[in-house]
């Protein structure tokens, strides 16, 4: 399990080369990226993500871990940035390996389900006329339900 | 205690952190004492459906007990991923 929250850029290839080698009994990977996408106007200048240092390793660390209690996997990777980014830039990736792609699939939605509204991460948007800060969805709270 | 505020609330409120010396026993009684300081608290405070806590790092709901807590902290609904 490798948990990484960090304001550098990464290289999405290459972590997910490096997670799907030296796996001989996972037999699916699967892989998420999320990525700062442009307001509908277009005229997003960058998001900035504020986190709690403290709480943020630990809170990814326990969802992951609950993921490995759910489902059979050999293996997870949680990468989340926090600071200025710009429109088009990786937010976030996550990593899961399975000896079967269901349970890859499966995990791989939980985590994402859960670090949506369960790590402590804030999102701001950043225009030339002001800065929102972006609102929780109920929909994100709902589809923690299914799990 | 450290109180740690993040996102609008932080903005509202005007730090990140701080600290205070309280006798609440529960984190919704820290509230109260908060919100009767001032009214950026108040406003901060306002709606707290809208506000989610942790104590020591850790999700809770607002009856959550502060005996022997060291850090608690107050953010809006998180947005991650």
């Amino acid at each position: 399990m490798r948990i990484l929250v960090q304001s550098e850029r990464f290289d999405f290839g290459a972590e997910a080369n490096e997670f799907a080698s030296g796996h001989k009994d996972m037999g699916a990977i699967v892989t998420f990226t999320g990525i700062v996408r442009d307001l509908a106007q277009g005229d997003l200048d960058r998001m900035v993500i504020e986190h709690y240092p403290g709480m943020t390793q630990k809170a990814l660390e326990k969802i992951a871990a609950e993921a490995k209690t759910r489902w059979s996997l050999g293996d997870v990777l949680v990468i989340h940035r926090y600071g200025d980014l710009g429109p088009g830039e990786m937010i976030m990736m996550v990593a899961t390996a399975s000896p079967h792609r269901k349970d890859a699939f499966e995990a791989a939605e939980y985590l994402m389900d859960y670090l949506k509204s369960r790590a402590p991460f804030w999102k701001k948007e950043i225009t030339d006329s002001g800065a929102d800060w972006v609102a929780a969805k109920d929909a994100d709270e709902d589809a923690l339900k299914r799990w | 205690m450290d109180v740690l505020y993040f996102a609008w609330v932080r903005e509202r409120i005007g730090v990140p952190k701080e600290a205070v010396t309280t006798q609440a026993a529960t984190v919704a009684e820290l509230v109260e004492e908060l919100k009767a300081r001032e009214e950026r608290y108040a406003m901060a405070f306002a709606d707290l459906s809208a506000l989610r806590v942790a104590v020591d790092q850790e999700l809770a709901d607002f009856d959550a007990p502060l005996k022997d807590v060291r850090e608690v902290a107050f953010f809006p609904p998180m947005t991650g991923g």
